[in-house]
């Protein structure tokens, strides 16, 4: 990858280690990804927030980087551990070392989204201008939905991207490379937001290349299944972007046996004792819908449900939340489901959910057995 | 004795005996960070240590957090020695390398992929490119 004299003075330490280190990321990925140059980035979009995700090694990485880097261009971060609005049985070393993750991207300059979907609660660049986007789902919806150009970044490439306000120019990046060469053909019917979870985690493992089509299948499908779809894609594979576009191309079967086997996979309990909603966090347009399917009736179980705080406060303003407090759900906000240290298999025995992102994480890190079901059959089942 | 030429993505020498799959691997949610096993029971791997290994795989999916996954690992001294993807160096593995200093090479694509698991240790030159896998 070419570096103009300026990008080269930076990566030898000319303007600070943290710059430098900043530049030996964005150029191992450069390599990795053939790109020729750098370009600009109008947004990011930073993963690796929660300590239950980081770790103590990577509190301490912030904590020095950030005694010297800030941030060039707008910056917006993920969930992190908790509500720290709400009371908590966490450790008081969990809270510490959180806030301390939380102190280095301030440093740094982040806006304190602590949120999952920057596109649903930010007026985000036009449409084909280039960001830098961690975190999977906002990857995937950034350039499936928005327009916009990022590659699945990781934590670290879009902090380094943060800091110069660059990116390689490479894989999704390209025009062509967004045109997808391979399909999805769907042979079964897709109903609810979960089998379009299921859908996308199927694709994710089976599909090597960067962008896949899924027809006409995606048209015209609501934000909750958009969202449940892009989430699943990119827990489960390297692909970041779907398109609607019916190509001709090399195709592969997703019918009732492949969603059986994600669900054979991922379905690893009969019940629970907890509802957890909100993996990606939910928008508006969910917990609306939420709000609407449950009517007069009261949670049977324990119900979590995660949002950002500034959709909980809109959420406020029209009553909605209040209707969802009534029916005795917990509104937790600046946290999310996946990878909580507030769903541990220490106190649950099974965790009830319809986000198919959550039931890996939650299955295979926090070691929680997970009970899928869609969100009608949940309120359903677990309301009275 | 085999040698193969590859791709730097991040410099560096290193040995160690090979660990390799054919499956990718996500280092967030499949890999205990305190001690290097890989803990997803749908992985090949399952019950393996990448500790002082030298990982082959083809590349890393699903969270982004992967890259400090890799830092995780080299803080506790459990990671890879070094590692090499075979079918292409993915964003996450390549800038958790570029932190943890953990040398990283592609297999050249116009190259056959060799039967990692016939050989048994690698040694790495992660300055010309040149895997050496032999078998002990």
């Amino acid at each position: 990858m070419h570096l103009t004299r300026e990008e080269e003075d930076a990566l030898d330490e000319k303007h600070g280690q943290s710059i430098s280190i900043a530049y030996k990321i964005l150029l191992s990925i450069g390599k990795a990804t053939n790109a020729e140059r750098l370009i600009p980035v109008d947004w990011v979009h930073l993963s690796g927030v929660n300590y239950n995700t980081i770790g103590e090694s990577g509190v301490n990485f912030l904590t020095k980087y950030s005694q010297e880097a800030s941030f060039v261009v707008p910056t917006t971060i993920n969930p992190m551990g908790y509500d720290s609005h709400k009371k908590t049985r966490l450790s008081n070393n969990f809270k510490r070392q959180q806030g301390e993750i939380v102190k280095a991207y301030e440093k740094m300059g982040s806006i304190p989204s602590f949120s999952c979907i920057p596109y649903e609660i930010f007026q985000l660049p036009d449409r084909e201008h280039n960001v830098s986007f961690a975190e999977t789902n906002a990857a995937v919806m950034a350039n499936s939905v928005f327009g916009l150009h990022t590659n699945k970044e990781s934590s670290l490439s879009a902090l380094a991207s943060a800091v110069t306000g660059k990116a390689p120019y490479s894989d999704l990046r390209i025009n062509s490379i967004r045109d997808p060469k391979i399909k999805i053909k769907v042979e079964t019917e897709l109903n609810t937001e979960l089998d379009y979870g299921v859908l996308g985690y199927f694709s994710g493992k089976s599909v090597k290349e960067s962008c896949v089509s899924f027809g006409d299948h995606t048209s015209n499908i609501d934000m909750y299944k958009t969202k449940s779809l892009a989430a699943a894609l990119g827990t489960s594979g390297a692909c970041g972007m779907f398109s609607n576009r019916v190509i001709n191309g090399e195709s592969i079967s997703f019918g009732k046996e492949e969603a059986k086997s994600v669900m054979d996979e991922l379905n690893t309990t009969e019940s629970g004792d907890v509802i957890a909603l909100g993996s990606p966090q939910l928008g508006m347009y969910e917990l609306k819908l939420l709000s609407d399917m449950i009517g007069d009736k009261k949670f049977s179980k324990k119900c979590m449900i995660f949002c950002p705080r500034s959709i909980y406060e809109k959420a406020s303003n029209s009553g909605i939340a209040q209707r969802l407090e009534n029916a005795e759900a917990n509104l937790i906000c600046d946290a999310c489901t996946c990878l909580s240290p507030l769903l541990t298999h220490e106190e649950y025995d099974g965790v009830i959910t319809n986000s198919v992102k959550a039931a890996h994480y939650l299955n295979k890190s926090n070691g929680v057995s997970v009970c899928l079901n869609d969100l009608r059959s949940i309120i359903r089942e677990h309301t009275k | 004795m085999n040698y193969i030429k590859c791709k730097v993505i991040v410099g560096g020498r290193a040995s160690g005996r090979l660990l390799a799959t054919k499956q990718p691997i996500n280092f967030l949610s499949s890999v205990d960070h305190s001690t290097g096993m890989i803990t997803d029971k749908n992985h090949d791997l399952c019950g393996r240590s990448l500790k002082n290994h030298v990982l082959v795989f083809p590349y890393s999916v699903g969270s982004s957090v992967g890259a400090y996954s890799i830092f995780a690992l080299k803080s506790n001294s459990v990671s890879p020695s070094a590692i090499i993807c075979t079918l292409k160096a993915d964003i996450t593995t390549a800038s958790g390398c570029a932190i943890a200093n953990i040398p990283l090479l592609e297999l050249c694509r116009d190259r056959d992929i060799p039967e990692f698991e016939n050989y048994d240790e690698g040694i790495i030159d992660g300055i010309s490119g040149i895997l050496q896998i032999k078998k002990v």
